[in-house]
């Protein structure tokens, strides 16, 4: 058993956290009070190559394996969870069903600028009426003739709305199945076809810097050749991506809690009270040891999963398992951040706050807790 | 322009550094070993005149196997050659030695430059860039914060600030330039750079390859010896100067730098 990382992922971890500290850091606060996402970082994430990063190099990709995508997203997301969405997004929910899905065509077509961060994609799989239970889209697609006409809505589309979006990925109900279900199919959809509407979402609790959307479609009319791999596959690849998005998650989790755990061992070795720092304190100092124990314990169980993705070993479980551990240590971690921090945790100054806030929807998005619960009971022989 | 950087890996800034229990070193189980920043300015400046003249950049790195992954970050960043020279016989070799070794793994090559920092913020010697130009017999040019190198490539003009001044020299190539802060930002190891720098080359050399002898080098030819290390003393409380209006607390301030702390 080999715990160590390659040289590469190491230079990585290196290189991402030095961008991470200089570039995103003295920005994330201002740019999560205005609600505003960042043209300008988006662009030095892309110079730096956090776009693409598992796709091949034929399609603009770095060609790495899943950890090191993993590293990435871990290491922006100890400085900020805004930024980790636009990336962790990106690359598995907007990159993703592109690369593993789409013809030639469809790769040669929208890949490489999209894997040099020029461009995003969207993922359009929740609904008003659609959230846990997916499988009840409601987003219609009529297939006629050469054409699918769209009508109905999506909600909460990380990167759906930004300026540089080219395009969504809708997953629609294009029919019934033989046994009765409604046939499910992905259609990509480009920005600026008519019919097609996205519009940012405001008023956000977390990921205040990140592009939120709805999306609507009024008798959209896109192309048949627009449908991502063949008819009636569309749950299934919402499915796998899935998969692979609950590891981005599970990075945002973990990278979240090590950047609480970073800030909370700073203040605790420099705030004194009582005559010395708070940090020499036995209830504090369990603190600091537990969350560095999760944080371990969390690590290890991520790098696991995507070492099965890496080795193409079953890893549905594993995913399941690491997304919904490691939102909940970093939910344990932020709070005892927060607490360490006292007064001083409640105010933006001191980020912790942030981090507290920014938690919240990695318990909700890409699959509840409870679903990835129903997910690993599942798998275990339950339910 | 061929151009050489010459890197060095000292501990992270941000690791706690603890004096081991022998007195004269450090305990390094923890410590977490990057570039040495002033070196990062020579890599980035090298870089930057490959970009603008051609030529071919290559990264020297002297210590144990962990200096390959600052020597790959230097890849990464567009180096486009590696060497470390790795030998247990170099260990706690001095600057004048290191740059002995330095040199004997130079000579053979077709250079035109060479960068490396000004220091290495681990001891904080300085002394590397001149006794690696003196082993060369080649000018140094040292502390600088802008390099421009002539049209026909066969001479270099550099700014170094003096007091507030900044003093121009011009020398004929090659020379040592040693790195100072304000001479450019360097770039980051992107992560198509990380994936291209697996395939660089990096050679690895011993003394014997360097034909240098280990009597040269290493704790027993140290001209210098570290009778003991000490951590910095623990910083004092700050003290709050009283007074009603801003002229009595300039007053106090005043007197407090004459007579207790008899700086003025």
């Amino acid at each position: 058993m080999d715990f160590s990382l390659s040289m590469e992922q190491e230079i990585l971890r290196n290189s991402v956290r030095q961008f991470a500290e200089n570039e995103i850091q003295p920005v994330a606060r201002e740019l999560d009070e205005k609600e505003e996402f960042s043209y300008e970082t988006m662009k030095k994430m892309g110079e730096l190559g956090l776009f693409g990063m598992f796709v091949s190099e034929g399609y603009g990709g770095q060609a790495m394996d899943y950890v090191s995508y993993i590293i990435a997203t871990e290491e922006i997301a100890r400085v900020d969870g805004s930024h980790a969405a636009t990336v962790a997004a990106g690359n598995s929910l907007g990159i993703g069903p592109l690369y593993y899905f789409g013809n030639e065509e469809q790769k040669k077509k929208y890949l490489p600028k999209l894997c040099t961060g020029e461009t995003l994609w969207g993922f359009g799989l929740t609904e008003p009426n659609a959230g846990s239970d997916a499988g009840n889209t409601q987003t219609n697609a009529v297939l006629e003739g050469d054409e699918c006409i769209i009508n109905g809505s999506k909600i909460f589309i990380t990167n759906g709305s930004t300026d540089i979006t080219k395009g969504v990925t809708a997953l629609c109900r294009t029919g019934t199945r033989d046994d009765g279900r409604p046939e499910l199919s992905c259609i990509l959809i480009e920005t600026g076809t008519p019919g097609f509407e996205a519009r940012e979402m405001h008023g956000k609790l977390m990921w205040r810097a990140s592009n939120t959307s709805e999306l609507y479609f009024d008798d959209c009319r896109v192309p048949m050749e627009n449908l991502l791999g063949p008819r009636g596959n569309g749950f299934y690849q919402m499915m796998q991506t899935l998969d692979g998005g609950r590891l981005s998650i599970g990075a945002m989790g973990l990278g979240g809690a090590q950047g609480c755990f970073d800030k909370a061992l700073k203040y605790s070795n420099e705030r004194v009270q009582f005559g010395k720092p708070i940090s020499n304190f036995q209830v504090n100092a369990f603190k600091l040891a537990d969350m560095s124990l999760e944080i371990e314990c969390a690590r290890l169980l991520l790098y696991k999963a995507c070492w099965l993705r890496d080795n193409d070993k079953p890893y549905t479980k594993e995913a399941a398992m690491a997304k919904l551990h490691c939102s909940e240590v970093m939910y344990r971690c932020a709070n005892h951040a927060v607490q360490l921090h006292g007064g001083y945790g409640l105010m933006k100054e001191y980020d912790v706050e942030r981090f507290y806030r920014d938690q919240k929807l990695l318990d909700i998005g890409e699959g509840t807790s409870e679903v990835q619960r129903i997910v690993i009971a599942r798998l275990i022989g339950g339910l | 322009m061929n151009i050489i950087v010459c890197l060095k890996q000292v501990p992270d800034t941000d690791s706690q550094i603890k004096v081991a229990p022998d007195g004269n070193s450090i305990v390094t189980d923890d410590v977490k070993w990057v570039m040495n920043p002033y070196d990062e300015f020579g890599v980035e400046e090298a870089l930057q005149i490959k970009e603008k003249m051609g030529g071919e950049v290559t990264v020297i790195g002297l210590g144990p196997k962990r200096v390959t992954e600052s020597i790959r970050t230097a890849l990464a960043m567009g180096a486009d050659k590696g060497i470390l020279i790795n030998d247990p016989a170099l260990e706690n070799s001095d600057a004048l030695a290191t740059g002995r070794a330095l040199a004997a793994a130079i000579k053979g090559l077709d250079y035109d430059l060479i960068f490396t920092g000004q220091r290495g913020v681990d001891d904080d010697m300085g002394l590397v860039g001149a006794t690696l130009a003196e082993f060369l017999d080649i000018p140094q040019l040292s502390i600088i914060v802008k390099a421009e190198i002539s049209e026909d490539g066969k001479s270099v003009k550099v700014n170094r600030a003096v007091e507030g001044q900044t003093l121009v020299i011009e020398s004929s190539l090659p020379a040592v330039i040693t790195t100072q802060k304000g001479l450019n930002e360097p770039r980051y190891a992107s992560l198509p750079g990380i994936m291209k720098a697996k395939k660089k080359p990096l050679e690895e050399k011993t003394l014997a390859d360097l034909g240098l002898d280990p009597s040269q080098v290493g704790e027993g030819a140290r001209k210098l010896k570290i009778m003991e290390l000490t951590p910095p003393p623990q910083r004092e409380t700050g003290k709050i100067i009283e007074g009603e209006t801003p002229e009595e607390k300039a007053a106090e301030l005043v007197r407090l730098l004459h007579e207790e702390a008899k700086l003025i």
